[in-house]
């Protein structure tokens, strides 16, 4: 069985664990990404974390916070909130990047071009952990 | 032999608000005219499902046609120095020029999105021409939700920005197949279409003074909005429907912005029994 949260989706930590193992298996996402060269912040509930791309692979992934380590754009939400957005099949609000920031779920600041030029990669990638939800092959 | 479908495409030249414009239209079925408009960025490919089903082409003459710069239907002459900005003016002018050049009498006008808008216009302007009107997706205004800079700009590929954008309006339900082949309209829109037909949507409509002098006796409303639409919300309908007296407004459950691409079978159930009442009017 795959792990979940009250919301919905998995555990932050195991979504967080387990999102280079499933971006990088998936070939067709990451030639999507293979232009990306940056390194970018998802911030879940209080902790930064710091995901370095290269060539649409996820080299890096550091949990922060890290003393003057820059990002190019961050992504930030609450932890309940990202939970309930990676349900197999989550509830209205819950299921896209902008229906969260429409709703001040989410936020985004920083220089938004490589997100824009790339936005589907990058929403792949915030979708990634309901895979751990679905087949359980990372539980 | 190969089956061919029963949706037959045909182009028309329309003067519409002093330009020549070439229009492309697709068609099936007879009975009453079920004029069909697409949403914003997009062209009438999104009702095809809509022409294939029996329940409503033994019943119904349902029309699809693009606007002038979308699917098939050229942008006009001088395009090329120009920005293209829809207008409430030139929309209604070009689906009433529509109707008028196809000789529909009494059409139901069915829009989706920024169709769903307009419907609500020609439903008070145009309330003695029109049978009804369905309105998909639609609300006199909504809050914005990004800035529409993003759509058009050479350094971010406006197909795909404007697919990536939209592509959570789509209910996490619907069927891939369906999800991929309604992205695919904003995928290979022409630059710069979707952010024009968005100055009709957010800087030319909004119709919050005027919905409620709607006459729903004279032209009967109807809305139905997907659950899982983020832009027009299920509280943007139901608001707009408080204005309206004698309007009929549902909230469809595992659906999104286009119900009628995005997941055929589940937009039928709450389609059909729309299209009985109309038979009836």
């Amino acid at each position: 069985m795959a792990k979940r949260s009250i919301a919905g989706g998995p555990p932050a930590s195991h979504a967080i664990e387990h999102l280079a193992d499933v971006v990088n298996a998936d070939q067709s996402m990451v030639h999507r990404g293979r232009f990306i060269q940056m390194q970018w912040l998802w911030q879940i509930g209080d902790v930064p974390y710091y995901i370095r791309i290269q060539n649409g692979m996820i080299l890096e992934l550091v949990r922060g916070p890290v003393l003057m380590r820059s990002h190019t754009f961050a992504i930030r939400g609450a932890q309940e909130h990202w939970e309930r957005f990676w349900a197999p099949m989550p509830d209205p609000g819950f299921h896209d990047l902008f229906a969260m920031t429409k709703t001040h779920r989410a936020s985004i600041d920083g220089d938004l071009q490589p997100l824009m030029a790339n936005l589907r990669y990058f929403k792949d990638v915030l979708a990634a952990p309901r895979r751990l939800s679905e087949d359980g092959h990372h539980g | 032999m190969v089956d061919l479908e029963p949706i037959v495409g045909r182009y028309m030249t329309l003067d519409i608000e002093g330009r020549s414009c070439r229009i492309y239209f697709e068609e099936a079925g007879s009975g009453i005219p079920l004029l069909c408009l697409h949403t914003a960025g997009a062209d009438g490919r999104q009702f095809r499902h809509l022409m294939l089903d029996s329940a409503i082409t033994d019943r119904f003459r349902v029309i699809a046609f693009d606007l002038p710069w979308h699917g098939k239907s050229l942008p006009w002459n001088g395009y090329q120095d120009e920005d293209y900005a829809l207008t409430t003016e030139f929309y209604s002018a070009a689906i009433m020029g529509v109707a008028r050049a196809l000789g529909l009498d009494q059409p139901v006008i069915m829009g989706c999105s920024m169709g769903g808008r307009i419907v609500l216009h020609l439903a008070h302007a145009f309330a003695d021409d029109v049978r009804a009107v369905i309105g998909l997706e639609a609300a006199d205004h909504q809050q914005p939700w990004y800035d529409t800079e993003w759509l058009n700009r050479p350094d971010v590929h406006g197909g795909e920005i404007c697919a990536a954008m939209i592509s959570g309006l789509v209910a996490p339900q619907s069927p891939d197949r369906y999800r991929w082949e309604t992205l695919w309209g904003y995928l290979s829109s022409g630059p710069g279409v979707f952010k024009g037909d968005l100055h009709f949507y957010r800087a030319d409509s909004d119709f919050r003074d005027r919905v409620h002098l709607i006459d729903t006796t004279r032209c009967p409303v109807f809305l139905l909005t997907g659950e899982y639409d983020f832009s027009c919300t299920p509280a943007d309908t139901l608001r707009t429907a408080k204005d309206i007296p004698g309007v009929e407004a549902e909230i469809m459950e595992e659906l999104g912005h286009f119900p009628m691409s995005e997941n055929p079978a589940r937009f039928r159930e709450y389609i059909l029994p729309i299209l009985d009442r109309v038979t009836r009017l």
